[in-house]
């Protein structure tokens, strides 16, 4: 392969098809060291503290998409205070200076500023792609920017993020001359947008097949939208609340029927059961449907829409559905392949419509489901078992139990057994959720059992380190490991320090580690970074009370070439 | 949800507590606080579990979609209390006046704090020192909580800083807190 020009191996290359095939190659020699950094286009940063950007972008100067990550996944609930960093900044600015061609970036889980958005837009003259994912810290006026300053944008999808809004002109700063949209998601923002001006930009953006619109976008005007975009494939919904005449929901109606391309619908946003029928047509063609925002269509509203759609491959819903709506989705959704089944309501302890028996019934009437996220009342060995049975092809399986600890509903036993039977059965299983009662024996199943598993998250569970153990001896390729309010101490912290290496990250909140165990890990291991994170006022007074051993609140840690990161809040200690 | 909250007991929700079972009659900070944190390896909790009582983050729903159910928007500020190590995040809309959202920022900064039910002060147990509420409003100046109608103060706060008494002087005068 040497002897080959290095325009023919950069041609060979251009044929791995992942990252860490690319990451294998360029290890070989450093001749292919450069001709990979040199050739790669897409980089991917799955813990924005593992390398400093600047490092990231001299490698790879002719990347074109970069994807970054910010904070834990725990983040999320909550779990992470506030200020404690996966700032975008630096990774704009290294970006600025380093990779004028960047067309494309992705960002999860991160803190963006309306400046780092004004520099982006300045920076990258091809920039095409923006996709921001619960992200936090900028305003609209930041996507003014990216509106007015990128002219060749084709994708600006913003999922669940944190938006301060001021107000809605910052749509109409996409000028006249841009007409190359594809995909528009503004779903997450908060307030009203100008619906003239997004009637101007659907009208002149041919190439749209994407567009989320936001609570405020009413009936008329999404039906105005419609009649433009006759090749859409997804579309989420404003609002279809009630108080719109029958005329202009025939409107809609009539739109709808003339998009025929149309296989994903998202949005429902107070969605009044009246506007439902009007759906009816294009149930049928729908590939995808997310009525997880629409607390207010019942069990019979949600059947009755869901019989229809024969070719749903993803369904997100609210347990309103019930175990019995369930059962209805299990005999008319033959091909579906993701489920996601969220609590409506998270004030009243444990209460929820839906139980084991709605799992087995989708179990048993969608074999091909690989993907799953269920909140429930309760769970029982036997139905997970048969669960394990129906669809060994779980990719992704996610359990919450409303109740922590709550056990088997017909038992009372742990559920270690049905959580064993997944991770026995279904031998692709790569992310693995888990509640109620559980002890160290399911971590001893999931240690011998789930090979492929790459993500774990554990919450009150387990009875000791052993527990701990099992996975991080036997899980082989775990990437992510997530722990709340379970009984592991320094034992387990520090049973199997090299493993961490082989993994992205490790978070533990409210376990048994102590301040000690943490500074002997960070000692033993000094390419990763220890942080810990304590709660009390007192927290000096209890290291002097309890010394080391007092007990670490939120510990997180990650392998990185950065070292210590120079933007730490105060309450994060790295040691 | 016993063991849930025998397990958070020195981490408090941020909302949703029951107030009557947690207000004005939490354990001081530096006595059982310290032994629950010792304990918690090997206990179960003793007593019935409050049924509105639930641990931060439970269950794991994102935020945003906690937000986008409610049928109000929510208002979050960030909270600091002068010493404590980081911020809490209080939804001003969660509550319908001062003397709940007193309520909510003294079981946020519990472990540290009591609440002086008769005053509406916040002290420090092993200090004595009073921390007396303020907030940023819209024009970046810091004022003391309660000088305005509640509904005012929910749209003009832009965060909220449990202070000090003694370096609170210099704020805007007030009569009392509502």
């Amino acid at each position: 392969m040497t002897y080959f020009p290095e325009e023919v191996v950069e041609h060979i290359f251009s044929f791995l098809p992942s990252h860490s095939d690319r990451n294998t190659v360029s290890l070989v020699c450093k001749v292919w060291y450069e001709v990979e950094r040199l050739s790669r286009r897409s980089v991917f940063v799955g813990n924005c503290y593992a390398i400093r950007p600047e490092r990231a972008v001299l490698r790879f100067p002719n990347v074109r998409a970069l994807t970054v990550k910010g904070k834990p996944h725990f983040a999320d609930f909550n779990l992470v205070p506030p200020d404690w960093g996966g700032y975008a900044g630096p990774w704009i600015e290294a970006a600025a200076r380093s990779c004028a061609g960047l067309e494309e970036l992705r960002m999860k889980r991160m803190v963006v500023s309306d400046e780092n958005l004004e520099l982006l837009a300045r920076s990258f003259p091809r920039f095409k792609a923006l996709v921001l994912i619960s992200c936090e810290g900028f305003s609209t006026d930041g996507l003014a920017a990216i509106a007015s300053h990128c002219k060749l944008l084709r994708e600006l999808d913003l999922q669940e993020n944190d938006v301060d809004d001021r107000g809605p002109r910052w749509l109409s700063f996409f000028p006249d001359s841009c007409t190359s949209l594809v995909s528009l998601n503004f779903a997450c923002i908060k307030g009203e947008v100008n619906s003239g001006a997004l009637e101007r930009l659907v009208a002149r953006s041919p190439n749209l097949r994407s567009l989320r619109l936001n609570r405020s976008v009413s009936v008329d005007t999404l039906t105005k939208i419609l009649a433009r975009t006759p090749n859409l494939e997804d579309l989420g919904t404003g609002n279809l609340t009630d108080e719109f005449q029958h005329e202009s929901y025939a409107k809609l109606a009539s739109v709808l029927d003339k998009c025929k391309m149309l296989k994903s619908l998202s949005g429902f946003w107070d969605a009044s059961p009246s506007c439902v029928p009007f759906i009816y047509p294009l149930c049928h063609q729908l590939t995808g449907l997310n009525l997880s925002y629409a607390p207010t269509l019942d069990y019979s509203d949600l059947t009755k829409m869901v019989s229809r759609c024969v070719k749903l491959q993803r369904l997100w819903v609210l347990d309103c559905i019930s175990d019995k709506g369930l059962q209805v989705v299990a005999t008319s959704c033959k091909d579906l392949q993701e489920l996601r089944v969220f609590p409506s309501d998270f004030y009243v302890a444990g209460y929820s419509a839906v139980t084991e028996e709605g799992l087995v019934a989708i179990s048993s009437g969608c074999r091909k489901l690989s993907s799953l996220l269920y909140f429930c009342h309760q769970m029982t060995n036997d139905a997970l078992n048969t669960v394990a049975e129906n669809c060994p092809n779980f990719i992704r399986f996610r359990l919450c139990i409303l109740e922590p600890k709550k056990p088997d509903a017909m038992t009372g036993q742990p559920l270690d057994e049905g959580f064993g039977a997944i991770v026995r059965k279904c031998k692709g299983l790569r992310r693995l959720s888990m509640s109620g009662l559980l002890t160290d024996k399911v971590f001893m199943y999931i240690g011998e059992y789930a090979k492929q598993l790459e993500m774990l998250s554990i919450a009150f569970a387990g009875d000791s380190d052993k527990g701990m153990m099992h996975v991080m001896n036997g899980c082989k390729h775990l990437r992510k490991l997530e722990i709340r309010d379970s009984p592991f101490g320094d034992g387990a912290l520090l049973g199997n320090v090299a493993k961490y290496e082989t993994m992205r990250s490790l978070w533990m909140s409210s376990c048994n580690v102590t301040f000690k165990g943490c500074q002997v890990l960070a000692s033993m291991m000094p390419m990763l970074n220890v942080e810990i994170m304590n709660e009390l006022v007192g927290s000096s007074e209890m290291e002097e009370n309890h010394g080391d051993h007092s007990k670490v609140d939120k510990l997180y840690v990650y392998r990185t070439t950065a070292g210590a990161r120079d933007d730490a809040p105060n309450f994060v200690k790295i040691l | 949800m016993s063991t849930a909250t025998a397990n958070s007991a020195a981490s408090p929700a941020v909302s949703g507590l029951d107030y009557d079972d947690t207000a004005l009659t939490l354990a001081l900070p530096g006595s059982s606080s310290a032994a629950d944190r010792n304990k918690r390896a090997a206990d179960h909790d003793d007593k019935p579990p409050s049924p509105k009582a639930r641990a931060v983050g439970w269950p794991p729903v994102r935020t945003y979609r906690r937000n986008a159910l409610r049928d109000d928007e929510a208002k979050l500020v960030k909270v600091a209390v002068d010493g404590a190590p980081y911020l809490r995040k209080v939804d001003l809309a969660a509550h319908d006046g001062y003397a709940a959202l007193l309520r909510a920022l003294h079981a946020m900064f519990a472990s540290c704090l009591h609440a002086d039910g008769a005053a509406r002060k916040l002290v420090d147990a092993a200090t004595g020192a009073e921390y007396v509420p303020t907030y940023e409003d819209k024009d970046g100046d810091w004022m003391l909580v309660g000088d305005v109608p509640f509904k005012m103060f929910v749209d003009s706060c832009k965060r909220i800083r449990l202070m000090k008494s003694s370096e609170a002087v210099n704020l805007s005068p007030r009569t009392s807190l509502r």
